[in-house]
């Protein structure tokens, strides 16, 4: 049988990459703007690309924010992609504070405007960059990640990052000039990717493989 | 730094891609999608597609263009030309681009800068300036690929491009644009050391060593070429190789 994935639907401008991505996988799409389908759905992914504000306000309006959170609790898999993913913590510093979905503990703040060396450094942070494991430690055995290896690019565009306030929530991470970034994260059911699964070419589309997959 | 990324640029009109000199004298090349589908595979980092007739009619014509080829190409696209609102943004971004590149409407009404940075993310508003240099150190920011004078400083207003919210300079020099001499390094230089943000040059590139100037003298962080590969001078592994060997940081394949 076909796999099907629920987009949700709030005006996330990345929706059709993300729904492309998902179709070259073998997945059967379908968008949700409304309560019932998100909590109907056997898999979520919550795209986003733009000011954290907006995008929960988005959320708001729509009703759908306390159907996320009841679809991940009943252990769910769910999928955040960059603002998708910044969304399932807290809260973030972007643009003033602002309350997100509460998923995974944990903030969204500024990239360091500067690298170790305390040389300035781009802000956002654009481009390609090497997964790693964790700084603290971890591996990526059973999650969406299993089929690729550190080293493997994947493409970044932000300027805020999480913070998951639990080390373990932390999937992976990348370097920005000696600076560890929190490239994705994960808590049992749901995981949240920095970058875009559906831009990183090949090795993002077996992220994305992987997690039509899953139960 | 990021990795240099490395970012095929697709010149369109109407349906087809095409590659001018100092923006003019369009040549028509071929099918855009077939290009953009040649690239991904070769390993290229980004896409950009350029309507470049777009801000003469004050409409973009990219969006089936685009749609058709986000089916097959998973990596970023950067679309310009013609836009002139958010909702000319929300329409673009809607059809598979994951940037805009703003240059006219941007220098006509400095705000919508602002506008779709904030609704949008600064990410994807990538300012699009054509420099033409006009004096030692001096350039002038142009509009309608190169055509119209805007009074402008490039520098000024690339800082002031980012100052309003933009996430990105794509540089294009009308001086060097289709000429195979190189990248105006001196220009790339002076906005990469005015702005915070990463800026992409375009314009010049002839071969590979023009790249590993760019980047190790103009300090850019990415390099748009058009010519080099539409007339299979080069493949993108090549130049990848290149970098790699003057140990520039480019994506990891």
């Amino acid at each position: 049988m076909t796999p099907r994935v629920t987009v949700i639907d709030y005006g996330a401008s990345n929706l059709l990459n993300v729904v492309r991505a998902l179709e070259h996988c073998g997945a059967e799409v379908v968008l949700a703007d409304q309560p019932e389908a998100v909590i109907n759905a056997d898999r979520l992914i919550l795209p986003g690309v733009g000011a954290f504000a907006d995008g929960m306000a988005e959320l708001q309006l729509k009703k759908l924010a306390d159907p996320i959170k009841f679809f991940c609790q009943q252990g769910n898999p769910l999928l955040g992609i960059c603002l998708g993913m910044q969304m399932m913590l807290d809260s973030s510093d972007e643009f003033g504070h602002h309350e997100g979905l509460g998923l995974i503990p944990g903030k969204v703040i500024h990239i360091p405007p500067k690298g170790a060396n305390g040389e300035p450094h781009k802000i956002p942070h654009i481009g390609w960059n090497e997964l790693s494991y964790p700084e603290k430690g971890g591996n990526w055995d059973d999650t969406l990640f299993s089929r690729l290896s550190p080293g493997n690019s994947m493409y970044f565009v932000h300027s805020f990052m999480a913070a998951p306030s639990d080390e373990r929530h932390r999937l992976a991470d990348c370097d920005y000039d000696g600076q560890s970034i929190c490239a994705a994260i994960r808590s049992e059911n749901m995981t949240g990717c920095q970058f875009h699964p559906e831009k990183s070419g090949e090795p993002g589309l077996q992220i994305i493989s992987k997690f039509i997959k899953t139960q | 730094m990021s990795n240099i990324r490395l970012i095929p640029r697709l010149d369109i009109k109407g349906p087809n891609l095409v590659k001018g000199i100092h923006l003019e004298g369009l040549r028509v090349m071929g099918d855009p999608q077939e290009f953009a589908v040649g690239y991904y595979r070769d390993g290229a980092d980004e896409l950009i597609y350029m309507d470049i007739v777009a801000s003469l009619y004050g409409r973009n014509n990219l969006t089936d263009i685009v749609k058709r080829t986000v089916e097959n190409v998973f990596i970023p696209i950067t679309v310009g030309g013609g836009i002139r609102s958010t909702d000319d943004v929300k329409h673009i971004l809607r059809s598979g681009a994951d940037k805009v590149a703003i240059n006219t409407a941007a220098i006509n009404n400095p705000d919508l800068i602002h506008q779709v940075s904030k609704r949008f993310g600064s990410q994807c508003m990538v300012l699009s300036i054509e420099a033409q240099s006009n004096g030692p150190g001096k350039w002038e920011a142009f509009t309608d690929n190169g055509r119209e004078k805007t009074g402008k400083d490039v520098l000024e207003w690339a800082r002031k491009g980012v100052e309003l919210g933009a996430g990105e300079v794509l540089l294009t020099s009308v001086d060097r644009e289709g000429t195979r001499k190189g990248f105006d390094i001196e220009l790339v230089k002076a906005v990469s050391e005015s702005v915070p943000v990463p800026v992409i040059a375009s314009g010049g590139m002839g071969q590979t060593q023009d790249i590993i100037d760019v980047i190790q003298q103009g300090k850019a962080d990415a390099v748009a070429m058009a010519d080099v590969l539409h007339y299979r001078r080069m493949k993108i592994q090549d130049i990848r190789q290149a970098a790699l060997e003057a140990h520039i940081h480019v994506r990891n394949l």
